[in-house]
């Protein structure tokens, strides 16, 4: 399969392939991505979160479904948690999606977050970015359901919806530092259920001690029936014009690269020295001394550190 | 470590117990695969589509209704029309008669496991017969 230029051809083969081979950090696929990197920043990027079971998945549908009916082209990229004990997953987000299975202007993939704990997998980065280049207009990146704390997804995205539900909790959760602050849009779902109206007041009381040029409206929906789907489509376009006509998009698209690059170096560090075959025995032993209290870890990891620098220095070949 | 495969799990048609399927679902994500499971009622077409955007090794397909003879090798041939039969396995299981096994195998369904199959029997033949040998680079 000739991935570049399937690619460019926005062939739904090439584009699936290519997610798999960067899942599996696949030399070639990442070159190929280095390669069309320039086509890519074209796509409005999306993040939809939220707890388990709060209707991302039913949303994200909705919100997709409205957008082609301007004639937009949409991407989804659906993260599932992946066991941490197998490795399996069962990633069952394309239940709520399959009328849209069949749109040629649709493409849905599901990924299993592997090990990743931000709500988002390491390679959904690189998947966002394939589909960008494949001319998705508008990529939705659906979070596993989080819980406080997963917020990799405000540094993948352009705009963040939270997605509540009546009955989660009281006034204080809504306080509460992490998730509740990463969202530029709230919307309130199966909001036809009791409690919604005083869910909703609650996201608005904690709104009202920040204070931000942008205040993140908090928008009633009922997934299921489609309804507030168009007023939340809106939102989205609103915030989008925030960061605009605000000078803020730049801004954040560089916040986002940083990250992204700081990500890529990490990963790229914990290879050279976790993953290696050739350091693998060594942060066993390290490992070892450890637990029996013959060395504390904040030694032994600056030890590895040194050692694996000075294996780059030596052999040429690794330094680039 | 070897790439993760996947697997698509669809009911095809009409009938509306996925008991069976789910049953499956869990013993291949407790086997280490990534498991799309796409529910309920859809239509061939739904599913080729949903296997070639997931890029899965293979597509297993749970019947219960009786019209597996014609759903089953619809998909085969919706997957040869978009050149991906080739990459991706298409499995059956469920309530199907033997005498309708060796057609439907003819026909391009890799293997049938119906009820009483051990799962282990499943996850053997998948992780035996993906084909695979594209994707690894």
């Amino acid at each position: 399969m000739d991935l570049l230029n399937g690619l460019l051809n926005k062939e739904k083969r090439a584009i699936a392939r290519m997610i798999t081979l960067v899942e599996a950090n696949d030399e070639e696929a990442l070159r190929i991505l280095s390669d069309l990197y320039k086509f890519s920043g074209k796509a409005y990027v999306i993040g939809i979160t939220g707890p388990p079971g709060a209707g991302k998945s039913t949303l994200t549908d909705k919100l997709a479904s409205n957008l082609r009916k301007e004639g937009k082209k949409v991407g989804i990229i659906a993260v599932d948690p992946t066991s941490p004990f197998t490795g399996g997953a069962i990633l069952g987000d394309r239940i709520r999606m399959n009328k849209l299975a069949t749109d040629p202007g649709v493409f849905i993939r599901s990924m299993g977050a592997r090990g990743h704990l931000g709500g988002i997998s390491k390679a959904t980065h690189a998947a966002v970015k394939i589909l960008d280049i494949a001319g998705f207009d508008y990529i939705f990146i659906e979070t596993v359901g989080v819980g406080q704390s997963e917020i990799d997804i405000v540094k993948a995205t352009d705009t963040v919806v939270m997605v509540m539900v009546p009955g989660l909790g009281d006034d204080i959760q809504a306080l509460k530092a992490g998730i509740m602050e990463i969202a530029d849009i709230f919307a309130v779902n199966k909001s036809d259920r009791d409690g919604a109206d005083r869910t909703k007041v609650e996201i608005e009381m904690m709104l009202d001690f920040s204070c931000t040029n942008w205040r993140p409206p908090v928008t009633k929906v009922v997934a299921t029936y489609n309804e507030g789907i168009e007023e939340l489509i809106d939102n989205v376009f609103e915030h989008k014009n925030f960061l605009i006509s605000s000078g803020t998009f730049l801004e954040k698209r560089i916040l986002n690269s940083e990250a992204e690059i700081i990500g890529l170096i990490k990963d790229r560090i914990i290879d050279r020295i976790v993953n290696d075959s050739s350091n693998e025995n060594d942060v066993r032993i390290y490992a070892e001394q450890a637990a029996k209290r013959k060395i504390d870890p904040y030694t032994a990891s600056v030890e590895l550190l040194v050692k694996s620098m000075k294996e780059v220095d030596n052999s040429g070949c690794k330094k680039g | 470590m070897g790439k993760t495969i996947r697997v698509l799990i669809a009911k095809p048609g009409l009938d509306g117990h996925d008991r069976g399927a789910k049953v499956i679902a869990r013993a291949l994500r407790d086997a280490g695969m990534e498991v799309i499971y796409t529910g309920l009622r859809l239509t061939p077409e739904q599913i080729v589509q949903s296997a070639i955007q997931e890029d899965v090794d293979a597509v297993a397909l749970s019947i219960l209704s009786g019209a597996h003879n014609y759903l089953l090798p619809r998909v085969v041939e919706l997957l040869k029309e978009e050149n991906a039969y080739d990459d991706i396995l298409v499995l059956g299981g469920g309530v199907i008669p033997e005498e309708d096994i060796p057609q439907l195998k003819e026909k391009g369904i890799a293997e049938i496991f119906t009820h009483g199959t051990s799962t282990q029997v499943t996850i053997d033949f998948i992780r035996n017969n993906v084909k695979n040998s594209v994707r690894c680079s």
